[in-house]
């Protein structure tokens, strides 16, 4: 309990550094006479990049947190499950078809494709019978990089290869007021998945031992699917894509609580929130005024650590 | 492996060879593009040989069938570079066109670093293959995050080169540097022959291969080096293959049903031949080079595993 | 004979075998038993070499198998291990014919065929010759996996936990079996077992191994005292006697 008072102090503190960060500079003082330029520039910007920094870190901590229990792997995630990957093929259908429609079709097809690419990635899973720790998420990376290839046909034959590919490297910087608001969603998704989740950890335990407690297997794994599904959808179509952060952020947090789930959700949550808002702090300082884009930042920092847990942990990397 | 397949095999390959080089040809153009397609053709041959040897033996060495040795990133290696090299010195740069010298620079990074990387990591996995397998596709990511990234703020004509490149494409052949990728690779294959001997062995297991007295760490290293020379060899001439490999070989396995490494590679090989002859064909005559082969390989490649793989995690 | 010398395996911090040292007799059927983690699977996988020690020497006909090239070991000593999920489509001839690479490399002389036979038919395995070995029953597919050892034809024979998901009937004609490699080939093997009945019925020569100390050494008969299997397994023992043969009842 004590680290969770720590943890949220520290999100605080940086949540208000991230304030303060940005070509605009104003001081502490501006801020206490709420000058009319202070106050739009804050709720037009700061504030929503703020709240899209802790909704993204939040949501993607978690999905790769409820991934990981139900299929019981700890290298499961939105990245590793082709979820990402299926996703940014329904935006490619959204540029190609729907180009002129409406901001939240292209949502649609994302979360279409992306609770579609996930599921089928668990069938898969589930048909396999010697469970290698290790070569599940390789699966998932190679149905992954199937899909992958697959879109890079398709948009290499319509031309927007380019486009595709610069829509998806994860930045906070187009973070505005009026551009942002689709991460909303993850309020209630969020809520639910914690509702939700003493049925996950049930689910996590196997199929016949869920059955066995009356649990509805598949209802549940379906739902815990697209509730990901949405958040990864949301995440990539605001933001972008960013690496990792589902499959570290869960694994930092169990080794060092344990494998609880229920206990696991918040300091993930604030976890990954705390680990997106500082990498976008020093991406936003190091080569000021010019930013570093998170999907760069954090898909270095994310592939890092992922390799220090898989070169300095040989022996968490086999526990189950 | 009967031997009406294998001939029969080899005779497809040698008509579609034939059809490759003449057809549709020019009778006044005949000096000039004779030449030309027969480069091509070499280096189709080369292409599927390192594509059937590299693939087939990493699965051999990964007890597994769908795994690819350009998941170590090789690929992600090489579009790292061209981006750099394109963002750093311009398209016009002789290093960024110039054919040969890039060959070259391709050639020793991607060697250089594999070698510089992988084996001393093998090692200190103690040869266990799949972590080193995971390690080689987070490094993947990590370049491919950085790639994005610098093809993300790059002007859109420099990176029209960059897409170009991002698939393998036979168009363009330099002569000089056919003769040198084969020279890479047979002397490669001959340095390492005894090794890919070994590959029954290895495949049986690590203490089974050991049982039967092979040096399974100096094998597993050796092997490594190997596939990064060949497959670095192939991508730096034509560019990323991915795909074909994985795909060849799991449609000689499916057609073969035998252990022996030596008549899987062989089959993969004209197989893979058989297939990149017909596309280059079609897209060469036909359709005007609109796509590039690497695309639609990995494309339709990639819908036939998909399939595969629902068949194989059925069967394991 | 093979001699362990002052063998010793640790992974980072923790010490699996602690300055192990004993000798295996020549020509007998020697059982390593001992609770989970005693350290019998690390002991053999470096008595095979297929483990590197931390610190130690194995020694096959005086000579340190760390100092012989893998190959030529591979003519002396073979180990079968568990961890045999072969992917590949292959025949139970074809498995048996492995066995023959340490002499020949894949290219099959007539000796090798002959060898390969005897394997085949030693192990009663004629009729599945050519059957796919996945197909096989987990008994059938053990027998396969010693012919193929057998075809190997070594003087020294591991084996790690044979009758593992092996049903009674058929462990009991493996340990059978394996009884007459010593017997009637005047091979030396090691074989590790859980059941405690089944090594002291066939066995010649126990070791027992306990959180990577060797605690007994010596006879079935010398094992077979309730103190002493007590101390190992850390559970009540009695000990009742059928036909001669002294039986350990923990139930």
């Amino acid at each position: 309990m004590k680290k969770t008072y720590i943890l949220f102090l520290i999100l605080f503190i940086l949540s208000i550094t991230s304030l303060f960060i940005g070509v605009k500079q104003f001081e502490l003082v501006d801020i206490l006479t709420l000058s009319e330029e202070v106050l739009m520039f804050l709720t037009m910007s700061r504030i929503p990049r703020l709240l899209a920094l802790i909704f993204t870190g939040i949501g993607l901590s978690l999905s790769g947190l409820i991934m990981q229990t139900i299929s019981r792997n700890k290298f499961v995630s939105p990245s590793t499950a082709a979820t990402i990957d299926s996703a940014r093929f329904g935006i490619l259908i959204g540029l190609i078809f729907f180009a002129s429609s409406a901001f939240y079709v292209k949502t649609i097809l994302a979360f279409l494709f992306a609770f579609l690419g996930t599921l089928l990635f668990m069938k898969l899973i589930s048909m396999l019978k010697a469970k290698n720790m290790l070569l599940i998420p390789l699966l998932g990376i190679v149905l992954g990089t199937l899909i992958d290839a697959l879109t890079s046909l398709i948009a290499y034959r319509f031309d927007v290869i380019q486009l595709l590919n610069s829509s998806l490297v994860g930045d906070f910087s187009l973070i505005v007021q009026g551009r942002y608001e689709l991460l909303y969603i993850m309020i209630p998704v969020v809520i639910i998945l914690y509702l939700y989740s003493y049925q996950f950890s049930i689910a996590g335990l196997g199929e016949d031992v869920s059955k066995n407690l009356g649990l509805h297997y598949n209802q549940v794994v379906i739902i815990g699917i697209a509730l990901v599904a949405i958040i990864s959808a949301t995440t990539i179509i605001t933001v972008g894509n960013i690496p990792f952060l589902g499959l570290i952020v869960p694994n930092i947090v169990m080794m060092i609580h344990g494998n609880h789930l229920k206990k696991n959700m918040v300091p993930t949550s604030l976890f990954g929130a705390i680990l997106v808002i500082s990498t976008d702090i020093v991406g936003r300082v190091i080569i000021f005024p010019y930013e570093i884009p998170i999907g760069l930042s954090l898909g270095v920092v994310g592939s890092l650590i992922f390799l220090y847990l898989l070169l300095r942990r040989p022996k968490y990397v086999k526990q189950t | 492996m009967s031997n009406k397949l294998k001939w029969s095999l080899i005779l497809i390959v040698i008509v579609l060879a034939l059809l490759y080089v003449f057809l549709e040809m020019n009778r006044n153009a005949f000096s000039y593009m004779f030449p030309r397609r027969l480069i091509r053709l070499f280096a189709i041959i080369l292409v599927a040989f390192v594509v059937a040897t590299s693939t087939a033996s990493f699965q051999a060495l990964t007890n597994h069938h769908i795994l690819t040795p350009s998941m170590l990133g090789y690929d992600s290696i090489y579009l790292l570079m061209q981006t750099v090299l394109i963002f750093v010195l311009g398209s016009t740069h002789p290093l960024s066109s110039s054919s040969s010298l890039l060959f070259f620079v391709t050639l020793i990074i991607m060697v250089g670093l594999s070698t510089i990387l992988f084996v001393p990591l093998l090692r200190y996995l103690r040869h266990d293959l799949f972590t080193f397998l995971l390690i080689g596709i987070v490094l993947a990511t990590l370049f491919r995050s950085v790639t994005s990234f610098l093809q993300m703020i790059i002007d859109p004509n420099e990176f029209s080169i960059i897409q170009d490149r991002s698939f393998a494409s036979f168009n363009n052949m330099n002569v000089s540097l056919i003769y040198i990728a084969y020279a890479i690779v047979i002397v490669t294959t001959i340095v390492f022959q005894h090794r890919i001997k070994e590959l029954d062995c290895i495949a049986l297991g690590k203490s089974q291969a050991i049982n039967l007295g092979i040096d399974y760490n100096k094998a597993t290293t050796e092997m490594i080096v190997m596939i990064g020379i060949l497959i670095s060899v192939s991508t730096a001439l034509v560019g990323p293959i991915m795909f074909l490999g994985l795909l060849v070989v799991n449609i000689a396995r499916s057609i073969l049903a035998t252990y022996k490494h030596s008549a899987l590679i062989l089959i993969s090989f004209l197989i893979g031949a058989g297939i990149i002859l017909i596309g280059q064909t079609l897209l060469e005559r036909y359709f005007n080079n609109m796509i590039p082969l690497g695309v639609v390989i990995n494309a339709f490649g990639g819908l036939y595993l998909l399939y595969l793989l629902v068949k194989e995690f059925k069967r394991i | 004979m093979i001699e362990v010398k002052n063998i010793s395996k640790s992974y980072q911090t923790t010490n699996i075998l602690n300055n192990l040292s004993l000798i295996i007799p020549q020509q007998r059927l020697t059982t390593i038993i001992g609770p989970n983690g005693a350290g019998k699977s690390t002991l053999i996988g470096m008595i095979s070499r297929i483990i590197p020690p931390t610190s130690g020497d194995v020694l096959i006909n005086g000579v340190s198998i760390f100092k012989q090239k893998s190959n030529e070991l591979a003519k002396k000593l073979s180990i079968l291990k568990q961890d045999n999920h072969i992917l590949l489509k292959l025949t139970v001839e074809e498995l048996v014919s492995f066995g023959r690479y340490p002499h020949s490399f894949g290219k099959l002389t007539p000796i090798d065929h002959v060898k390969i036979k005897e394997a085949i038919t030693y192990m009663d395995l004629e009729s599945l010759q050519h059957q796919l070995i996945h197909t096989l029953s987990g008994g059938e597919r053990q027998r396969a996996y010693i012919a193929m050892i057998l075809a190997q034809d070594t003087d020294y024979i591991i084996l790690d936990e044979p009758l593992n998901s092996v049903d009674i009937k058929h462990a009991k004609e493996l340990m059978t079996r394996i009884r007459r490699l010593v017997d009637e080939l005047g091979k030396t093997v090691v074989v590790v077992l859980h059941d405690i009945n089944f090594a002291s019925s066939y066995s010649d020569y126990i070791i027992a191994l306990k959180r990577g100390d060797v605690v007994f050494s010596g006879t079935p008969d010398d094992l077979m005292h309730q103190h002493i299997l007590t101390q190992i397994y850390d559970i009540p023992f009695t000990i009742a006697k059928n036909n001669n043969k002294k039986i350990g009842i923990y139930y």
